[in-house]
């Protein structure tokens, strides 16, 4: 079977959902990976929410926001450049690729556009592989077991993730 | 009748212990209250007392340090079964601390760094520590090294956190006076510390100034009045729980949040990519990574007490 990544996609509501609806209403096709969330402000999109869905099982994360100089709420989308720019240095560190999590701006009208990349970044992601961060995580602690354990009866609620 | 405690140290440094010893003539209230029944780093007790006890017959186990082996774990959960109240104290027990930054590393390369390649290291037969093995026809056994430090609560259920690196002596009498007097806020609460940012209880004058250079302490000497922040130096205060009176930021040293996370927040490190973002002057991606360029190591600096208890809680292997 062929790997079929999962992207989430965090767009702002004022320029880059409204460029995906109209992807849609102009029924312009693009990959079916993505699942869209709105928010009010591509600065809203705190590097939290970002990790919580690469730990979730996300094998991407597109943000979305309106272009510089555009943002409804002045300079929300400066936040979010700050952030991106930031987070991309973490994500490297932490052995995850950086170009898992990308940054574009788009416009309202811009549905077509907004169809293109994110054609592009599910074949980007494709070739990476998938993240399979809790995985990696179970397969990093598979050993991190007491030898003696089966010849005891503890308590205690294990809390694992 | 008097309550029975019990003091343990996991994967830490002895500073919580000492921490406990430093709230000084208090510790003459505390013996008067209850009798420590286990206590390895101050008196000679061992683990089978404890085994010997009844289930759930210490009245308040205080566990600091992490889970970095399975001595640590097997401790862990045996005080849980023989305690009533269980704390983790300390930022090891509670997110992880310092040796948490282990995750960014693997028990492999670890013991190498360690056994073979370090500066200071000879070891020409390449001995490398063995969970078992036979000293004069005796055989010897070590506790597992783990390949993912984790904190007291990925192991055992935990009550209560008193948080800090170490957690300041009057936080651990508050905390103590709360237990005693059954005081106690909910289950899971982080006792013996506030609920607001460090920022909040820092004396350190803040002007909305946005920075447009990373400066480190060791190349500059900081305005004693002015926010750290503000002048370029990398301070975790805005996103780090108030609770320990601002030590590090008094005596002129950014806060590397040991206090750790707000209520809420899961990870404390990730948070901080936010607070530094709005505090950035740039707009333009090239001038906004001359600024990132000044952060030496991000990532740990960022998570430098709380990587256990982050997210991706290691680096992936
Ligand atoms: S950032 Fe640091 S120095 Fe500035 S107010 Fe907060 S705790 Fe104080
Ligand atoms: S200033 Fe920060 S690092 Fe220093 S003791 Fe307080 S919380 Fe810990
Ligand atoms: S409203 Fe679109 S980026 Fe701020």
């Amino acid at each position: 079977m062929t790997f079929e990544p999962k992207i989430v996609g965090f767009l702002c509501n004022w320029c880059s959902y409204t460029g995906a609806d109209l992807a849609g209403t102009a029924r312009i096709k693009y990959a079916p990976n993505i699942r869209s969330i709105r928010v009010m402000c591509s600065g809203r999109i705190e590097p939290t929410f970002i990790m919580k869905a690469l730990y979730e099982g996300a094998d991407g994360v597109l943000i979305a926001g309106c272009h510089p100089g555009d943002c409804h709420y002045q300079e929300g989308n400066y936040k979010a450049l700050r952030r991106h720019r930031l987070l991309k240095r973490i994500l490297h560190e932490y052995g995850v690729e950086p170009e898992r999590v990308r940054l574009e701006w788009v416009a309202a009208s811009e549905g077509e556009r907004f169809a293109k990349i994110v054609d592009e970044f599910t074949d980007q992601i494709r070739e990476l592989g998938p993240l399979g961060i809790k995985d990696s995580l179970a397969e990093a602690m598979k050993d991190d077991i007491d030898p003696h354990e089966a010849d005891k009866e503890e308590s205690g609620v294990a809390n694992e993730a | 009748m008097k309550l029975k405690g019990g003091i343990y140290w996991g994967a830490g440094c002895g500073g919580c212990d000492v921490a406990v010893l430093d709230i000084h003539e208090k510790i003459l209230d505390v013996a008067e209250k209850m009798d420590f029944l286990f206590w390895p780093i101050a008196m000679d007790f061992k683990n089978d007392d404890v085994r010997a006890m009844e289930d759930g017959e210490f009245d308040l186990v205080l566990y600091s340090g992490a889970v970095r082996n399975s001595e640590n774990e097997e401790i862990a959960k045996l005080l849980r079964r023989k305690s009533k109240t269980m704390v983790a104290l300390g930022t090891c027990a509670h997110i992880g601390g310092l040796p948490s930054l282990a995750n960014y590393h693997t028990k492999q390369s670890i013991l190498e760094r360690v056994y073979s390649e370090t500066e200071s290291t000879v070891n020409p037969e390449g001995t490398m520590p063995l969970e078992r093995s036979t000293v004069d026809g005796n055989e010897l056994e070590l506790p597992r090294f783990y390949n993912t430090v984790k904190t007291l609560d990925q192991v055992v259920d935990v009550d209560y956190y008193i948080p800090g690196c170490p957690p300041v002596p009057q936080q651990i009498v508050n905390a103590l006076t709360a237990v005693f007097n059954g005081e106690l806020p909910p289950k899971g609460s982080v006792i013996g510390a506030g609920t607001k940012t460090l920022c909040d209880e820092c004396p350190r004058e803040r002007e909305e100034k946005e920075i447009s250079e990373i400066k480190r302490p060791l190349n500059m000497i900081p305005d004693p009045e002015k926010c750290l922040l503000e002048q370029g130096l990398i301070c975790l205060g805005p996103v780090t729980r108030e609770g320990c009176g601002a030590r590090c930021i008094n005596s002129g040293a950014p806060c590397r949040g040991c206090y750790g996370p707000l209520e809420g927040v899961h990870d404390q490190g990730i948070r901080m990519i936010s607070a530094l973002a709005s505090v950035i002057e740039p707009k333009e991606e090239k001038e906004i990574d001359a600024v990132l360029d000044g952060i030496v190591d991000p990532l740990r600096t960022f998570h430098r007490f709380s990587t256990a208890a982050s997210i991706l809680r290691r680096k992936k292997i």
